[in-house]
């Protein structure tokens, strides 16, 4: 759906400094000859399969179905993946893009750290060269992350500017990239940042909705009436959604992080409260106050703390294909112990958005209709923090 | 020749670059008066924003600085009204698309051009993505500055062919910020530019001293300075504009 400066209808763009302007040009045009590639697809299908253990499952949740008395759940279930979470789909191709580039090094930002452990894991087995920034924030609330890249051989940076969060790692592996690009790939983690790389990203994490489809179509014979998934940038919902957009049946339905709601100030969701503009590469619907500057957002979700959106899911929404909604820390953490509780697994903390809009518009769909949740990833690493919303204090 | 030009005019350029409310918009205002005093030919104005990712820690702290203090677009459009009661050289916008986007791209630029600014320079916003600004930047009578690289290489023609007011030509790789060396082959970079261009072009990115000034304005038409400058504000705060002058004057003294 992308159109030429990679546009999605107003959205998307290359809004960079004339420094990166070389290095965007020779990923686009290394990624338009690699995806068409018979030898480059085998060798990351191998990846995918032998390494990453596609094709993830898609689980008939039977328990969850009958009790909430509504619509059958499937859960898609990348929280199975190595490493844990989806990141790896994206990351195993553009390592593997990276490695064909002739790039020794690879940089990235991560929020919850699932995007830097993958990016550390992949760069650990393609010897490659890594670092990882993290906002300063974030190394805290998500420590264990932080061994597992150091583990990994990947170096990871604290960012301390701003909110020390997710946009400011961005933002110091925008400038880490603007200083080192001979050498250096920015392996961007989500649907997000400057043209090509909402298309890249989306391309690599495609696999989750093709997926869906056959496997879907393996037990049901059908395809499903609603597919959910979180948003934050939007990797996995974009993966998730994709290969259904022309499927005009499917609803498609995002996640966003609502914080504590989004009529306070603590909010991460980008589209019930944000606004159209220009911000890390791509225009979108941006966090933002009346000048522009963008908003210092909130959720208890590292991975969904983002003020902004990839410019695919803002065209999705402003032609209403898709359907994004905010859910609160409070429902997202009730649906983290519901899964738990309920069918034995334990979810990211960001799939747990998606869960719990899920069990909202399960018990008032009809028996015989299909929903497919994607669990971006595994809830191993949030137990620390959940445990503290809830009063608890246990050790990471 | 719109006014920018005229910085240009009989002699080497010195360009300085000031953040707006940094620590408050007066002394802002005193320290480009020091700056004009100083022999400053072009006055870039920064408008600050809070995620500037071309820019290096010190212009970073100035932008939270400002941020921190409340400085609005709206009181920086006051300031220029109030600078160019007596200030005549030539003034450039700093910031970021975002900025002009979310205040409504007409609305800034025709505000700009009503309170006597000359032209604004987005470091986000590459030559693919100029026309978002450029016709308004047009009707306003404004000048869209564009950048090249060290990384430019064959886009350097493309862009200095279209290039208006002046050119500024990034010295290094990486964020703004003080640098001990500047290894770019800059002669090269300009002698493209002369060939595809006869607008002035000024070197940025990482000049700090006298010597750095003397030499970049030798390979062109003049040499651009913020974080110098920045990190004096910060150190000396509302008694800066007495050190920026001095520092301006030194500088400006260097290339002639």
């Amino acid at each position: 759906m992308t159109n030429q400066n990679g546009r999605f209808g107003v959205h998307g763009g290359q809004y960079i400094p004339e420094t990166l302007m070389n290095a965007v040009i020779e990923l686009e045009e290394a990624y338009n000859y690699y995806k068409d590639d018979t030898q480059f697809n085998q060798e990351l299908t191998d990846l995918f399969n032998d390494y990453a253990g596609r094709p993830s499952r898609l689980y008939f949740a039977r328990k969850m179905s009958e009790d909430l008395g509504g619509a059958k759940i499937y859960l898609k279930r990348e929280d199975l993946n190595h490493t844990g979470s989806h990141k790896i789909n994206n990351v195993l191709g553009q390592a593997l893009l990276a490695q064909k580039m002739g790039k020794t090094r690879l940089i990235a930002e991560t929020g919850a750290g699932q995007h830097g452990v993958a990016t550390a894991t992949a760069a650990a087995l393609m010897g490659m060269e890594c670092v990882v920034f993290m906002g300063e924030e974030d190394t805290v609330r998500q420590a264990l992350n932080v061994y597992r890249m150091r583990l990994l051989g990947a170096e990871v940076v604290p960012v301390k500017t701003g909110t020390g969060t997710l946009k400011d790692a961005v933002s110091e592996a925008m400038r880490e990239w603007t200083s080192r690009i001979a050498d250096t790939h920015y392996c961007l983690g989500s649907v997000m940042g400057p043209h090509p790389f909402p298309t890249i990203v989306r391309d690599f994490q495609a696999v989750i909705s093709r997926e869906i489809k056959t496997q879907l179509m393996e037990k049901e014979g059908r395809l499903p009436d609603a597919v959910i998934a979180c948003v934050g940038g939007g990797s996995n919902a974009m993966g998730s959604f994709y290969h259904f957009i022309e499927d005009e049946g499917v609803r498609l339905i995002g996640c966003e992080a609502a914080g504590r709601g989004i009529d306070t100030f603590e909010t991460a969701a980008t589209i019930s409260t944000g606004r159209l503009g220009i911000f890390h590469g791509m225009k979108s619907y941006f966090c933002q106050d009346k000048y522009g500057q963008i908003a210092p957002v909130y959720s208890i979700s590292a991975g969904l703390d983002y003020p902004g959106i990839g410019p695919e899911h803002a065209y999705l929404h402003d032609i209403g294909r898709a359907e994004y909604v905010p859910v609160t820390d409070e429902e997202a953490v009730e649906a983290f112990e519901y899964l738990s509780r309920t069918e034995g697994i334990i979810p990211a903390i960001e799939s747990a958005h998606a869960i719990a809009y899920a069990t909202k518009i399960a018990p008032v769909m009809e028996k015989e209709q299909i929903i497919v949740i994607t669990i971006s990833g595994r809830g191993d690493k949030d137990c620390a923090a959940i445990a503290r919303y809830r009063g608890e204090d246990i050790h990471d | 020749m719109t006014r920018i030009g005229k910085a240009f005019e009989n002699q080497k350029a010195f360009i300085a670059f000031i953040t707006c409310g940094d620590p408050d918009l007066e002394t802002t205002a005193a320290c480009v008066r020091a700056a004009v005093a100083g022999g400053a030919d072009l006055i870039e104005l920064g408008i600050p924003f809070s995620d500037p990712t071309a820019e290096g820690p010190v212009i970073q702290g100035a932008n939270l600085r400002a941020l921190t203090g409340g400085v609005t677009t709206d009181q920086i459009f006051d300031l220029v009204r109030n600078l160019r009661q007596d200030v005549e050289v030539p003034m450039v916008f700093m910031t970021y698309a975002n900025v002009v986007f979310s205040y409504g791209a007409e609305r800034f630029l025709s505000t700009c051009q009503e309170i006597g600014m000359d032209g604004i320079i987005l470091p986000d916003l590459p030559f693919e993505e100029k026309e978002e600004f450029l016709p308004l930047c047009h009707t306003y009578g404004l000048d869209l500055i564009s950048l090249v690289a060290p990384t430019s290489e064959n886009r350097i023609a493309m862009i200095a062919r279209e290039a208006e007011g002046f050119l500024y030509i990034v010295s290094s790789l990486g964020v703004t910020g003080t640098r001990s060396e500047i290894k770019t082959d800059l002669a090269s970079i300009v002698e493209v530019v002369r060939q595809n261009t006869d607008i002035p072009c000024a070197i940025g990115f990482g000049i700090s001293t006298p010597e750095q000034a003397a030499k970049m304005a030798g390979i062109a038409d003049g040499a651009i300075v913020g974080s110098a400058i920045v990190k004096l504000i910060e150190k000396y705060g509302k008694e800066a504009p007495a050190y920026v002058g001095e520092y301006v004057k030194s500088m400006k003294e260097s290339i002639t």
